[in-house]
């Protein structure tokens, strides 16, 4: 019960994008339609699931033993950009046409700031192998469900008449502020 | 090199025209205190992951540039944050986890690809000064409207000791109009989008008015 209010918390109330300010960059640049707004989703839940467990065994295993927590920073962006690598070539060699649909996406996830925020998260609350686990897959999930909302908004966006200078992302920003208003007003359910 | 310089305030921003280091640029920018605390981190993670790039950039294995520059970032990154934890020990509590997401601020590592692989070192640390302070400048823009609509004045600390205010003041008749919600983040992405669409009319217009000049 625990786990499923913590998930619905992460998803919900405590969104990533709306309420914590993380992956606004590919919030915008990949919510220009709804179909690469799902691959990108997808692509950031397992590489978040699965960076968050390596980088949970680095520091429990390697960082903590060895009285070295002071390069967690430097050895987590190393084994996220080494996860991020490996899963696009693993992707590339054996389906071709899940690489032909994520390709594109899967070398922007490393500076996408969800992944190190999650991975930092999940050891600074001192979670254990199964909270690490329910938290990576409902914070990425959380980012999915927005940027997928997002992307059907600004697919109408796009055919508006708009003045000049708010074409584009200004106007899309004050569509963001409107749904993380909209996202509050959830905050009571949990 | 003046326009290297002169570039990253207005026409190419790094945050309000490029859209580069958003994240970092609408959380922190609660007050004016975390705005010119997190520009000042960033600009010298700037300054110096240019200057190494730079210095590197003629060894360096085109193939693996990428994760080399990921370590030079993430190491210049932990030594600040260790040094802001050390003496500033309150910006450090309310930077929080966005001092260690300087490594995954895409504007340090688009400048090391984009500007100081390419270019002499004393060009690419005047090019991270001016970026630096392009983001330092959007990020203050931002903080002072969202303070000043959320609690009335501002105020701004002495990075080492707290309870030392620098500069600061209050404006009476706003007290009764303030608005909590600009310090979340409706009042973030709100007062962002207007600031986008300011710099995007006057870089519009700037436009214009060369294509003009042309004619």
């Amino acid at each position: 019960m625990e786990l499923l209010s913590m998930a619905i918390a992460a998803i919900l109330i405590n969104n990533v994008v709306l309420t914590q300010f993380l992956g606004i960059c590919p919030f915008l640049g990949v919510s220009k339609n709804s179909k690469s707004a799902v691959g990108m989703g997808l692509a950031v839940i397992f590489v978040i699931f699965g960076a968050s467990l390596l980088t949970f065994a680095l520091y429990k295993l390697v960082l903590v033993p060895f009285n070295i927590e002071y390069m967690q920073l430097i050895s987590f962006i190393l084994v996220i950009a080494a996860f991020v690598q490996f899963t696009e070539m693993f992707i590339k060699k054996y389906s071709a046409s899940l690489y032909k649909s994520l390709g594109i996406y899967l070398p922007l996830i490393t500076t996408n700031c969800v992944v190190l925020f999650v991975a930092q998260d999940n050891i600074t609350q001192g979670y254990n192998l199964i909270e690490t686990m329910v938290n990576s897959i409902s914070v990425p999930a959380g980012f999915m469900l927005v940027l997928f909302l997002f992307s059907c908004l600004r697919e109408r966006l796009d055919s508006a008449d708009t003045t000049a200078s708010w074409r584009g992302n200004p106007v899309a920003l004050v569509v963001a502020a409107l749904m993380a208003l909209a996202f509050s007003g959830l905050a009571g359910i949990v | 090199m003046w326009q290297n310089f002169k570039n990253g305030f207005i026409k190419e921003n790094p945050v309000f025209g490029l859209y580069l280091g958003l994240c970092s640029s609408l959380a922190i920018s609660t007050s004016l205190n975390n705005a010119i605390g997190m520009g000042m981190c960033v600009t010298i993670v700037l300054i110096f992951s240019n200057v190494l790039v730079s210095a590197i950039r003629k060894i360096t294995p085109d193939e693996i540039r990428i994760p080399v520059y990921i370590v030079i970032i993430a190491t210049l990154v932990s030594i600040v944050e260790m040094i802001v934890h050390a003496f500033m020990p309150e910006l450090y509590d309310s930077l929080g986890v966005f001092l260690g997401l300087i490594v995954v601020n895409c504007i340090i590592l688009g400048r090391a690809e984009a500007f100081a692989s390419k270019n002499p070192i004393g060009a690419s640390a005047i090019d991270g000064l001016g970026m630096g302070l392009g983001y330092t400048f959007a990020l203050v823009l931002i903080s002072v409207v969202r303070e000043l609509i959320a609690t009335g004045g501002i105020a701004f600390y002495n990075p080492f000791d707290a309870t030392q205010i620098i500069f600061g003041f209050n404006i009476e008749a706003l007290a009764p109009y303030t608005v909590s919600l600009f310090s979340g983040s409706v009042g973030a992405f709100l007062t962002f989008s207007c600031f986008a669409a300011l710099f995007a009319f006057i870089k519009q217009r700037s436009a214009k008015k060369e294509k003009e000049a042309k004619k």
